[in-house]
């Protein structure tokens, strides 16, 4: 302890909050760094693709037809002659738009319900959580496929479906994070000082509950990426001429014979996106010392 | 010579953030037929030092830097895992702290019981089973034979330590090492274990290791005692030598620290501040089950300027009380009049006006500071609801806070995680005193804390108690604690009050035999009187 | 555990009518008759036709006359292939699928659990990271990328085993196992590995060692079962994962098993066919989340109690 005397808070040393020690455990993660640079730059490519992408989406040349990569076409030419690079940008706006917003949909959802059950607790928390109990219980991967046949393929129901399958899990993280915390110590001491519930919710709840949201969220996001895929691969997801990974993957593997580029350069984009979320998905769970949940 | 004859044992912990020495350089000896208790608080190295020498330490991190370690003239230290297997749980068995997680929860007890005898002797199922009946009753298991074949869940934490100790003794070892064995337990069952424990070894005539980080658990057992500081033994010889004749002053301060006198009664006849008539606080079991009744029909009286203690074991119902009192559990029935007001039924702004009077500090300065804020939020965020302090002057309200605490003036943008668990109750006491209540309900405050610290902290609540001219209920299984605190004292028993008194008139004449069962139970009840 | 089992049971019921209810009238409501691909059919013609689907009848009682005849284990007639009913479908598919799924299972928790084990009995070393970074890489390499993947290189490029088929000609059932089962040979790895390392962290397991068991016996008595009850109760999702990955593998592979009918069956709008397998698969995938429950809890001997005692 030092002697000094201060009087200003501005004077004492500065303390080092949770949130500074997990960046400074993150940052010692190379994989999860990697992972974040990785995934940072694709999606700066993706928001930029119109005006960076060497050819337009919809150019084609019959006359060249399939080429393997060379420097006019880097990585080569589907059947139709287009670039493959130009396509699997295309693509992978929008296979990472299905993954950010049915993530964002499940999280919406899931937040709150769980939130809201957790906190108030009772009868109405019972009802909240049978009821999704009863809907983890659906079979909903072929309830999508179902949705998708019987609406036709629209991408919009697409977001929404996959959102609101995921948002379960979400919506259970949510509801023992806030449990757990609703018995802590501190948060009796916050009602014990006569704290609004908005403020012990806004102040000593939701910080406190941020770190599992992040590190779920950033695992949810590549789980949507693959429902979307595996839907596009089935012809139930994405339809052309909107392309997806997921399509373009579909398109390579019936032509991988002879033409393997056009399955593998597409599936290296999926994979390597589907590696970085994973992978700093772990290393935010080790930074922020999340540990699963018992639920 | 000595059953087990330990020479300069040094034992460092290797990490990335450098070399840790654990253990630096003790030596001790047990002999057959007695206990040797080392002592010390928590990180001091006791455990890691008896740990390493039967290879449960895993290496690395841990590693060995020297010593040696004689059992039976052989050194532990020089043995290969195999050789330290033979002996572990055949010459020299362990029991734990928590025997609650130390059995495996898949395994009946009479299978665990049974393992280390089938694979250490060549013996017979049906012999095992024998042997394991008759020791689980010489532990004193009720009806062992259906019990044979239970779960460890179905046993309360008294019984299943026994179930360890049995488990520990069915090769009959010659050497027995007890990590806190009683630390997890309510304080009469840890006055059964220790004479168990003792029992046993006088009837085996075996040699004892007891580790504790209280000097009163072993006052009436060990015959030897070490005492060990950051890994270091800074005194050590027989009991006798210990409690009357300590040299070193941390053994001396670890002897204060066990409150040993009764506070004086107040003087004149206050006015009541606090009222409690008829409370109870029951829990909903779901359908179809009796409610927990935690708290039932309890009534009684705090006066201004009073300390009451309230004493009871795990599931007692006192900290129930407490809370019920401050309104974070709801009340079943019955009324709390603070100074004339039954605050049961307040709601909205007229609650908030009365939490600002009563505060409450809490057992575990781990859990009961927001791990997200700093210092000066944590102290800031009464000041600031309450009006005590504005915006402006909130910088100085917070600082003289710390101030009253004893907290350093510069650690004020910290984090909890960055402090000691005594600094954290210390910040913990800021925030309840921030409000200026006249009212606190202490829930086992110290009961988390490492003795020297404990001792810290209770002076100095007695000290801003008289400065801030508090009543304090102080909720608490440790008798002697409590004793040494409170004006008067309630004991509780399942819900319900069995007797009360001054600490006086309860330490001399108890009335009821369930507080002569608690006094009787006090570890180092030789030492006090 | 009787009533544990019971009490499960009832609560898969509403469950499953759920599924039914829903199934139905999203079918019925979908755009577009059964028929309207069929032009000109004589109204004689489709009412009759109509008559034999019941589409004559109100919706509600076409509904209860569905809830009836699944009463009797009867899915209905196809719309597309007349003379063919659902049944007979699911019983051509249905053996397939089954065999497809008990191999990929075998794949994921033989090699999934051993990996996991072994990663955690080592954690953070080589011993951990070679096993976690196969596990990883199943994880991000889904079966409809795997699948082409390693028939592009063990069908075509090296020729060692057949690309198609199953059951023709040896060895064609090798490669759909171990593309269907793999991402869950993968999740399961990594299950195994957190279960086993949050086992081998408790108190008991130092009781064992402190016995003086040697390691393999305190692993396998006391480690394991604590460590694979997540993984059991992963079997339930994992078996509805496995159906749904059956649809793409036996279309890469080209197996006649029920995925494939009812990928066909979606393309083809063949509602009834829709309907039917919908309802048996989900069916079975709520009895097979029921009976990975159940296991779970029996392997806890607390929850065993709990639910023998009252």
């Amino acid at each position: 302890m030092t002697t000094e005397i201060i009087t200003d808070i501005a004077e004492a040393e500065q303390g080092s909050s949770l949130w500074h020690d997990a960046w400074l455990r993150l940052r010692k993660n190379r994989l999860a760094l990697a992972g974040g640079i990785i995934l940072v730059a694709f999606s700066i490519i993706a928001l930029l693709t119109p005006w960076i992408a060497p050819y337009a989406y919809d150019a084609q040349n019959l006359d060249l037809g399939a080429t393997p990569p060379s420097a006019q076409h880097w990585l080569g030419t589907d059947i139709f002659g287009r670039d493959l690079l130009t396509q699997i940008m295309y693509g992978g706006r929008v296979s990472l738009a299905v993954g950010l917003i049915a993530t964002s949909v499940a999280l919406l959802i899931g937040v709150t319900w769980g939130a809201v059950a957790g906190y108030v607790g009772g009868k109405v928390d019972a009802v909240m959580m049978r009821l999704v109990d009863i809907m983890y219980a659906l079979p909903f991967m072929i309830f999508i496929v179902l949705l998708m046949v019987v609406f036709g393929r629209n991408i919009l129901l697409l977001f929404l479906a996959i959102g609101a399958v995921e948002w379960l899990t979400m919506a259970r993280i949510m509801r023992s994070q806030v449990q757990q915390l609703r018995q802590q110590e501190f948060v009796e001491a916050a009602i014990s000082l006569g704290l609004p519930p908005g403020t012990i919710i806004r102040r000593h709840l939701i910080p406190n509950a941020l770190g599992p949201i992040i590190v779920y969220t950033t695992l949810t996001i590549p789980s949507v990426m693959l429902l979307e895929a595996f839907l596009s691969f089935l012809g139930l997801g994405i339809q052309p001429p909107q392309t997806s990974w997921g399509l373009l993957i579909s398109y390579g593997a019936e032509t991988m014979e002879e033409f393997p580029w056009l399955l593998i350069f597409p599936g290296l984009a999926l994979t390597i996106t589907l590696f970085s979320l994973n992978f700093l998905g772990d290393g935010l769970r080790d930074a922020l010392d999340v540990r699963r949940s018992k639920d | 010579m000595s059953l087990l004859e330990v020479n300069d044992l040094a034992v460092s912990f290797v990490t990335r953030m450098g070399t840790n020495r654990a253990v630096d350089g003790i030596s001790f000896s047990v002999d057959i037929g007695k206990i040797t208790a080392i002592i010390g608080e928590s990180g001091s190295g006791k455990s890691v030092a008896c740990y390493s020498m039967l290879g449960l330490v895993p290496m690395p991190p841990g590693r060995i830097d020297g010593g040696s370690a004689l059992f039976e003239g052989q050194d532990l230290l020089q043995m290969s895992e195999d050789q330290l297997r033979e002996i572990r749980g055949r010459d020299i068995a362990m029991i734990f702290q928590d025997p609650m997680t130390c059995l495996n929860p898949f395994m009946t007890i009479g299978k665990q019981l049974m393992e280390p005898l089938l694979y250490h002797k060549d013996v017979s199922k049906q012999d095992a089973r024998a042997r394991a009946l008759e020791l689980l009753e010489e532990v004193g298991i009720r009806d062992p034979e259906t019990t044979f074949d239970n779960y460890p869940h179905q046993f309360s934490g008294g019984m299943r330590q026994r179930v360890m100790i049995a488990m520990a003794l069915i090769n009959e070892p010659k050497l027995l090492i007890a990590d806190e064995p009683t630390t997890a337990l309510d304080v009469t069952i840890q006055a059964q274990i220790l004479k168990l424990i003792a029992d046993l070894q006088k009837n085996r005539d075996i040699g004892v290791i007891f580790i504790s980080h209280d000097l009163a658990v072993v006052a009436d057992i060990a015959d030897q005692i070490v005492v060990m500081q950051q890994g270091k033994i800074v005194e050590g010889g027989d009991s006798e030598h210990i409690f009357h004749h300590a040299e070193h002053p941390y053994t001396k301060k670890l002897l204060a620290a066990i409150p040993a006198d009764s506070k004086a009664p107040m003087p004149g006849e206050p006015e009541t501040l606090i009222a409690v008539r008829n409370l109870c606080t029951w829990f909903e079991q779901g359908k179809g089950k009796e409610p927990v009744k935690a708290v039932n029909d309890v009534s009684f009286d705090i006066k201004r300027g009073e300390v009451l203690g309230l004493v009871g074991e795990s599931g007692s119902g006192k900290s129930t009380i407490g809370r019920s009192i401050l309104r974070l559990v709801p009340v079943t029935s019955g009324a709390v009049d603070f100074d004339g007001t039954d605050v049961t039924g307040l709601e909205g702004g007229e609650l908030k006006r009365f939490r600002r009077r009563m505060q409450m500090i809490f057992q575990d300065p781990f859990a009961s500071l927001n791990p997200r804020m700093t210092v000066f939020d944590t102290l800031a965020e009464p000041l600031l609801l309450h009006g005590i302090e504005n915006r402006k002057s909130v910088a100085s309200g917070v600082l003289k806070l710390m101030d009253d605490v004893g907290l350093a003036r510069n650690f004020v943008r910290k984090y909890p995680h960055e402090f000691s668990g005594g600094q954290r109750q210390r910040i913990a006491i800021g925030r309840a005193l921030a409000t200026r209540p006249e009212f606190i309900v202490a829930d086992e405050p110290v009961s988390a804390l490492d003795v020297t610290i404990q001792a810290q902290i209770l002076d100095l609540m007695q000290e801003l108690g008289k400065e801030y001219g508090l009543t304090m209920l102080f909720v608490s299984h440790d008798l002697a604690v409590v004793r040494h605190l409170a004006d008067r004292i309630l004991v509780l028993y399942k819900g319900e009050i069995v007797e009360q008194g001054t600490g006086e008139e309860l330490f001399e004449r108890p009335q009821q035999d369930y507080t002569r069962q608690l006094l009787s139970s006090i570890p180092g009840r030789a030492l006090l009187e | 555990m009787w009533r544990f089992i019971g009490i499960r049971l009832l609560q898969a019921i509403p469950v499953i009518l759920v599924v039914i209810t829903v199934t139905f009238f999203l079918v019925r409501v979908a755009p577009g008759g059964p028929f309207s691909a069929e032009k000109a059919v004589l109204p004689e013609v489709k009412a009759a036709l109509e008559a034999q689907y019941r589409l004559d009848l109100p919706l509600f009682q076409q509904y209860v006359a569905y809830l009836g005849d699944l009463a009797q284990g009867e899915f209905g007639p196809s719309f597309k292939y007349p003379g063919r009913s659902v049944n007979e479908l699911i019983g051509a598919g249905l053996p397939v699928t089954a065999e497809l799924g008990l191999y990929a299972l075998l794949v994921a928790v033989v090699i999934g659990g051993i990996a996991g084990v072994i990663a955690a009995l080592k954690p953070n070393t080589a011993q951990d990271y070679i096993p976690m970074t196969a596990a990883m890489i199943g994880i991000c390499m889904p079966s409809f990328l795997l699948g082409p993947l390693l028939v592009l290189v063990f069908g075509i490029y090296l020729d060692w085993l057949p690309v198609s088929g199953w059951g023709d000609i040896p060895g064609d059932k090798i490669l759909p196992a171990i593309t269907l089962g793999s991402a869950y040979a993968a999740y399961i790895a990594r299950l195994s590995r957190a279960g086993m390392l949050e086992v081998m962290s408790q108190d008991y397991i130092r009781t064992a060692r402190a016995k003086g068991l040697p390691e393999w016996q305190v692993v396998v008595k006391h480690g394991l079962r604590g460590g694979l009850i997540p993984v059991v109760a992963f079997l339930g999702p994992a078996f509805a994962g496995l159906l749904a990955g059956s649809f793409v593998v036996e279309t890469i592979f080209q197996i006649p098993g029920l995925g494939r009918f009812y990928v066909q069956a979606a393309f083809n709008r063949d509602y009834t066919m829709i309907l039917g397998t919908t309802v048996f698969l989900s069916t079975l995938i709520v009895l097979f989340n029921l009976l990975s429950d159940i296991l779970a809890a029996w392997m806890n001997p607390r929850l065993r109690a709990q639910f023998g005692e009252n």
